[in-house]
């Protein structure tokens, strides 16, 4: 548990990072990084995501899982990574800049 | 004639009765009414006595009746007379018990009962009379047959209702999908492989409480398992969010000068790594793991004499530069690892202070799983390489240590032991003389790096600090098979190549690369790097390019194929000034190398393309691949190269 610790405070040490929120397999959050009005508001609207998204996978392919998530909107973006049907974290990356790539050819 | 008078008289008197009895005897005196037709009969007939006999004899019956006998074929009076007159005929409604009718009616009783069988059947009265009752319709008395009927009172319906509580209920609902029936398959099949461990373990009640701590242990640790598994994930993905110009970088990015300048390249700097911890340490060992090749370890320690403290080993993965994977520390400098090439998680460790160690990453904890002591043979003298060989013929693992002891030693894994051999015994001399010669005491030479062969499993080569290399056999262990007399300081590296089997590389700390097929004694290619040569690699997809570093914070790269006298690449890849550096090693399948420094940094660059050239196709002909072409480029320029010697000689 103590290196789990270590690695929320490395992630939240990051730059950019807004907060992270660690919930249980029915969206109920257990810790957080927010306040409590928009830790229960994400929590409860990620979870539905989630839930759609892995449902998805998994009709596809049961022995499929959902590994990952990004969501990635003009203001910021939100990791997902649900844990093995049991918990998921969620995290806020504020500072996603819209730079022009550039292209490579490979 | 008799009887018909009888007869008459019969009916005379009868007639006379009717008109009136003793009349005709009394009225005698008076005139006799005579009817018409009575006989007339004289006095004396009336005088007479008629005597009338009764008989019972039918007067009606006939008495002549003739039959025909055939027998005598005429006709013959019958005697006998059926004389019976019947008057009166009643048919009866009685039964007799014996006659059919009877036993029908015993059979088959009728219903009514009182109508008919009363007599015949008692025994038996419903039973019989009900059966027949149902072969044969009723037959009602067609006279006086009557049909009654009568209503008994209806008694008025009521309802009763009784209601119970209902049963507690809530409501449930889940989804059927597919992935959820396939979790519940692996729950089951999970839930009986614990079943049978448990039986298994059920014999002694020990075990019973073990078992029980170790599902505790179970649940609480699944829990951490799986956050540690998504926090893991969170953090490589919030570092490729952070890194990603490093990522494209190493994805994608090939450096468009390189098509100008044809014999150079260059080397572009990708992440960096570096531990808090590690700061004073500086990077004695690299390697990278053959199986999952975003992982490599790093080794820590001291090249200082006087400074030795404690030391470390950390695992890096590209994907997360920030932070390394697996840590730890441990009570000596390590000067060496290795990664084993099939079990990627056994990594052999060699100390400062003489211990070998093996750790394996899928232990908890930060102990290694198998450690020397004095006990069992550990060197004396700091263990400057270590190398993993293939398993042995009771399929345990083994790997080599070299140290500065001079003693070559083979480490067997047998269970939970470590199990060494001296394989040799390293001399000035270049031979061990086994009994007291005397005259010449035998002097220890110390072993500074070691390589085995890739494809001859029993050739090594050790190299020394005087600057000797020996091609040594593991099955002779008094005698070198070969010494080349390499470098005038301390051979810091020996390769071998991957592709050819007889060429090698060896460095030292004097300046110079050498480049050796191992079958003559003189090397092939010389280079002189001005600066103490810190390592050497070859790399594994080419035969004819490798890579080394200095002490000035240089790393050069060298193509044979293209120029056989220069290194196409000279970086300096350092900051400060003053860091060295001390290894390098190529990733196996990325074009990136790892470069460690003294400060404990390990930088990554990304190779250009022109050195990582493959031989050109022929036009016409498909572009070959394989090792035998790098073999072949290889063969040729070392032919090249010994044509002028055969020449010479």
């Amino acid at each position: 548990m103590a290196e789990v610790e270590e690695t929320l405070k490395r992630i939240q040490g990051q730059k950019g990072v807004q907060g992270i929120i660690v919930a249980n397999s029915e969206g109920i959050p257990i810790k957080s990084t927010l306040d409590n009005s928009s830790t229960v508001q994400y929590a409860g609207l990620i979870h539905q995501l989630v839930m759609k998204a892995r449902s998805t996978i998994r009709d596809i392919d049961p022995q499929n899982d959902l590994t990952f998530m990004r969501v990635r909107s003009k203001k910021n973006e939100i990791m997902i990574a649900p844990g093995e049907s049991i918990c998921w974290e969620l995290l806020l990356n504020e500072f996603h800049s819209p730079k022009m790539k550039r292209c490579y050819s490979s | 004639a008799k009887s018909t008078k009888a007869a008459t008289k019969k009916k005379d008197e009868e007639e006379a009765v009717e008109t009136g009895t003793g009349w005709e005897e009394w009225s005698q005196g008076k005139a006799l009414v005579r009817p018409p037709d009575q006989m007339e009969l004289t006095e004396a007939e009336l005088k007479e006595d008629i005597t009338r006999i009764l008989t019972a004899n039918n007067p009606h019956a006939p008495q002549n009746i003739v039959r025909y006998s055939v027998k005598e074929r005429s006709y013959k009076p019958i005697n006998v007379v059926d004389q019976m007159a019947v008057h009166c005929v009643l048919e009866g409604s009685l039964v007799h018990q014996d006659s059919e009718e009877a036993r029908k009616l015993r059979v088959n009783p009728i219903v009514d009962g009182g109508d008919v069988e009363e007599a015949a059947d008692e025994d038996r009265p419903d039973s019989a009379v009900s059966r027949i009752n149902k072969k044969e319709p009723k037959v009602t008395n067609q006279f006086n047959f009557s049909n009654r009927a009568s209503q008994t009172l209806n008694n008025p319906m009521r309802d009763r209702i009784c209601q119970t509580e209902p049963p507690p209920r809530s409501s449930f609902s889940a989804t059927a999908n597919q992935w959820e029936i396939y979790d519940a398959y692996v729950q089951e099949l999970q839930k009986q492989e614990k079943n049978k461990e448990k039986q298994k373990g059920m014999h002694s009640q020990k075990d019973n409480g073990k078992s029980k701590k170790v599902m505790l242990m179970e649940t609480q640790s699944e829990d951490v398992t799986k956050w540690t598994m998504a926090s893991k994930i969170l953090e490589r993905t919030i570092s490729q969010n952070t890194f990603d110009d490093i990522a494209q970088d190493f994805k994608y990015f090939e450096d468009a000068s390189d098509e100008f300048r044809e014999q150079e390249g260059t080397l572009l700097p990708l992440w960096k790594f570096q531990y808090d911890k590690a700061k004073t340490l500086s990077v004695t060992a690299l390697c990278w793991n053959n199986k999952y090749q975003d992982l490599f370890a790093v080794g820590l320690g001291s090249y200082n004499f006087s400074r030795q403290g404690c030391g470390m080993l950390l695992f890096y993965s590209l994907k997360n530069p920030a932070f390394p994977e697996y840590i730890y520390p441990t009570s000596s400098g390590v000067m060496c690892l290795d990664i084993h090439a099939q079990h990627s998680h056994l990594v052999a460790v060699g100390f400062y202070d003489g211990c070998v160690a093996v750790y394996s990453l899928k232990e908890e904890g930060q102990e290694p799983v198998y450690k020397s002591t004095a006990k069992t043979g550990k060197h004396t003298d700091p263990v400057w390489q270590v190398r993993w060989q293939s398993d042995d013929m009771d399929n345990n693992h083994n790997f080599y240590s070299v140290s500065s002891d001079g003693r070559v030693v083979s480490w067997t894994l047998v269970k939970n032991e470590l199990v060494f051999t001296d394989i040799i015994r390293l001399t000035l001399n270049g031979a061990v003389s086994e009994g007291t010669e005397g005259a010449q005491a035998p002097s220890i030479a110390s072993g500074t790096s070691f390589d085995s062969h890739k494809q001859i499993d029993y050739m090594f080569l050790v190299g020394t600090e005087e600057g000797k290399i020996h091609k040594c056999s593991k099955t002779y262990s008094s005698q070198f098979l070969e010494t080349y007399d390499a470098h005038s300081m301390a051979v810091d590296t020996v390769k071998w190549n991957y592709f050819h089997p007889k060429v090698f590389v060896s460095c030292s700390s004097d300046w110079t690369v050498k480049i050796w097929d191992h079958t003559i004694n003189t090397p092939m290619f010389v280079f002189d790097l001005q600066a103490a040569v810190g390592d050497v690699a070859w790399s594994p997809y080419s035969s004819t390019v490798f890579a080394a570093v200095t002490t000035d914070g240089t790393v050069h790269v060298f193509d044979l194929s293209v120029n056989k006298y220069e290194a196409i690449c000279q970086q300096l890849v350092v900051d400060k000034k003053k860091t060295k550096l001390t290894h390098v090693e190529f990733n196996p399948i990325h074009p990136v190398i790892i470069v460690g420094d003294d400060r404990g940094y390990v930088t990554s660059f990304k190779l250009s393309p022109n050195l990582r050239k493959k031989p050109k196709a022929k036009k016409g002909h498909e572009l070959p691949k394989g090792p035998e072409v790098e073999v072949a480029k290889m063969e040729k320029l070392l032919s090249l190269l010994r044509e002028p010697d055969q020449n010479s000689s």
